[in-house]
């Protein structure tokens, strides 16, 4: 017997047509899953002022990718990048985040961003609920302030107050073996620059009670001169500086403070230093700059740190950044906890991520841990050392110590209202 | 390291108060005012600071002066020279070759730039030659993109510069600071006599005056534009190669030198030269003492001043009221 049907579709039909239709433009991502190729998004900054540092971050992807695509893929299926341009502006940052996923059909964001991108790419990650590994935001309140979190964003990035930690316990000790009292600090007048040399101070002052900051002084960001900047330093007559200038401000400050012969004159610390886009780029890098540990291929001082930053060499013919390093390890924990959830959904990434420790080339033993509270990266590589002119750079570095990081930064959430 | 010690936290954290710098320091400018150590640092700052924006400033307003056109891509003529400079001295080493780069190639660039674009829209509104002028200015930030790369670059202080500097009453001046105002100096006393005393400046003055009397005479004025607008991109540029050995460079670096010799344009008057010296010795010293007394308003200080000027005076300090 054979059963009559009116033409055309029937009610049932018409619904669960529907509501798919419905699925797929409110979560495309999730009709998308079955695909054989995984796409992961990435907005960075390739344009700009700061490109270098954003090439640098897809450089680095790419190298890991590969890799993870030899190796059969994510959970067996084939990573396709999609990194996108967001020149630096945040709200472009969120839009492409957003076009990435619902447009692209991006089923994981690598967060490229610096900061005040990252806090945007970060709402959109809130927003369509799709995994976000943040790999450039140094920004401590982006995992630490608990308003943020959200079970599907990560920080796989250095923190600042780690940094500041390690930097001000450093500089301390510096501090009573050389006498150093009075400090005048020159930083870039923006977010990053007030919070970073703040934290820097308080670790300083906590370390080294006797210390005093005698001057501050806050050249824009992007200022094409110093001079009235070093001549006012000079005149304060202090015997320790602190910067956390970066990149091309950077190397503008050391040309036009060597001609003051100021390095001669006071003990700098500068934070940014020791990256290889700054020793490089600068022609007479004057001897025993202290510095903090951005990316620096000696440092940790293992074969497989070498042999990374030698590989990432001899593929783009030039040294990785920090941004480097960070966004090589997002994509190693990813491949790490795919073959954990032997699947590349986002969820299930996510809940694998937590407390995830992998082997990696940048931790400071051997290994790094995202940590489950709070979604950051921690266990990595962080000291401080002094530069020379020439390779390697910075010749001898002094590792933090993670136990105390720890300590400190424990009393420094309670202090925010963080815990 | 020792973590034991107790650390006791205010509510509101000691980092936070730390931050909290003084915008107003009268003490420190004072103290600076009464030590003739400081004065001499504070005001050869300061004179460095303006020589090199009277450099960038002087060709903007002799471009205006004669051709009636606010070249807003002026600055990359500073990009442009600093850039051959760097490539001249990475070719020769020679500090001299490397500014003469500088300056003659941004001569040649201000020479064709003016002949095959700019003289096509002198005739077009202020709208049109805005437009024209900001689109090179994006061309020529992508073209030392493309050939010098997008990252930032340092040319390094050639190695007889590399020298103790000098004290003089206790301040502190280097010797490349030095030169670098002296041939600024030379550049500002050559082209005010120039115009004033030469039978090419009186043409050229004669030009910016009545341009149609002058072509009457049988003066080639295209020559004249074309040669004007080389002179300030070779201004230009030499102030981007002066500044070369001690500034990064990157693309997009002429925008924020070319806001500052607006300002210097505005204050000095547009189209006059000693008021584009008067007026960025003026603000190189305000940003100089600036620096000491009102720390967070040293920029406010710049842009306050030239209210002052334009309220006050509203066709600068040496411009001439239109006829």
């Amino acid at each position: 017997m054979t059963r009559t049907r009116t033409p055309g579709i029937s009610r049932r039909s018409t619904l669960a047509l529907m509501g798919a239709g419905a699925m797929t433009f409110a979560a495309p991502w999730v009709a998308r899953a079955q695909a054989k190729t995984i796409k992961i998004g990435m907005p960075t900054i390739l344009s700009g002022r700061v490109a270098q540092l954003g090439t640098s971050s897809r450089n680095a992807v790419m190298l890991e990718v590969e890799k993870v695509n030899a190796a059969g893929g994510l959970a067996g299926r084939q990573i396709e990048m999609v990194i996108r341009d967001s020149k630096g502006q945040p709200q472009e940052a969120a839009r492409v985040a957003r076009e990435l996923v619902n447009t692209d059909g991006c089923e994981l964001l690598l967060d490229g961003e610096a900061s005040s991108g990252s806090f945007a790419v970060h709402e959109v990650a809130r927003d369509l609920g799709v995994l976000c590994i943040h790999t450039c935001s140094e920004a401590s309140s982006l995992t630490a302030d608990p308003k943020q979190h959200i079970p599907n964003a990560f920080r796989c990035v250095r923190q600042g107050i780690h940094d500041s930690i390690v930097g001000g316990s450093y500089a301390a000790s510096i501090a009573k073996t050389k006498g150093l009292k009075k400090w005048a600090t020159c930083s870039p007048d923006y977010a990053y620059g007030r919070d970073t040399t703040g934290e820097f101070t308080l670790y300083l002052k906590r370390f080294a009670p006797d210390v005093e900051i005698i001057s501050e002084s806050w050249p824009k960001l992007f200022q094409p001169d110093y001079t009235e900047v070093v001549t006012k330093i000079l005149q304060a007559k202090p015997q320790a500086l602190y910067s956390c200038l970066w990149g091309g401000d950077l190397t503008s400050y050391i040309d036009q403070a060597n001609i003051y012969a100021m390095f001669g004159q006071m003990e700098v610390f500068a934070v940014n230093m020791a990256d290889y886009t700054a020793l490089t780029v600068v022609k007479n890098l004057p001897k025993g700059i202290h510095s903090g540990n951005r990316y620096i291929k000696t440092f940790p001082t293992t074969p497989e740190n070498a042999a990374w930053g030698d590989a990432y060499k001899a593929k783009y013919n030039e040294y990785p950044t920090n941004w480097s390093w960070q966004n090589a390890t997002a994509v190693m924990f990813l491949a790490e906890a795919a073959k954990k959830a032997n699947s590349a959904d986002g969820k299930k990434l996510a809940e694998v991520l937590k407390g995830l420790t992998i082997k990696c080339p940048f931790g400071a033993d051997g290994t790094v841990t995202m940590r489950g509270d709070d979604h950051t990266l921690v266990g990595y590589a962080i000291g401080w050392g002094t530069t020379i002119p020439q390779e390697p750079y910075v010749p001898e570095v002094k590792a933090g110590d993670w136990k105390t990081i720890f300590e400190l930064e424990a009393e420094w959430k309670k202090s925010k209202g963080y815990t | 390291m020792t973590v034991s010690a107790v650390f006791v936290w205010s509510s509101a954290p000691s980092w936070a108060r730390d931050n909290e710098s003084a915008s107003v320091d009268i003490d420190a400018l004072a103290g600076c005012l009464a030590s003739s150590a400081c004065l001499v640092t504070q005001t050869t700052s300061g004179l460095i600071i303006g020589m090199l924006l009277f450099l960038v400033a002087v060709g903007l307003t002799l471009i205006f002066g004669v051709l009636k056109v606010v070249n807003f891509s002026h600055g990359a003529f500073y990009m442009f020279g600093a850039y051959f400079a760097m490539t001249a001295y990475q070719l020769t080493g020679s500090f001299a070759l490397a500014m003469l780069a500088g300056a003659a190639g941004t001569a040649i660039l201000g020479l064709i730039f003016e002949r095959v674009f700019m003289s096509r829209v002198y005739g077009a509104d202020v709208l049109m030659q805005l437009l024209v002028c900001y689109a090179f200015v994006l061309i020529f930030d992508d073209v030392v993109r493309i050939i010098w790369g997008p990252e930032f670059r340092s040319m390094g202080m050639p190695s007889a510069f590399q020298v103790m500097p000098l004290f003089i009453a206790g301040g502190v001046v280097p010797p490349y600071y030095l030169l670098l105002i002296g041939v600024a100096l030379v550049a500002a006393i050559v082209l005010g006599i120039g115009l004033s005393r030469s039978r090419v400046g009186k043409v050229i003055r004669a030009a910016a005056h009545n341009p149609g009397m002058v072509s009457a005479l049988g003066i080639n004025t295209g020559l004249i534009y074309g040669g004007v607008f080389a002179l300030g991109g070779m201004l230009a540029g030499l102030a981007g190669a002066l500044a070369a050995p001690v500034r990064s460079l990157t693309p997009g670096m002429g925008f924020s030198v070319l806001i500052e010799s607006f300002i210097v344009t505005v204050i000095g008057g547009m189209g006059s030269i000693l008021g584009a010296l008067i007026g960025a010795l003026l603000l190189g010293l305000i940003r100089s003492f600036g620096s000491l007394g009102f720390p967070l308003f040293t920029e406010g200080l710049m842009y306050l001043f030239m209210v002052i000027v334009l309220v006050s005076k509203p066709t600068g300090l040496f411009g001439k009221e239109a006829a």
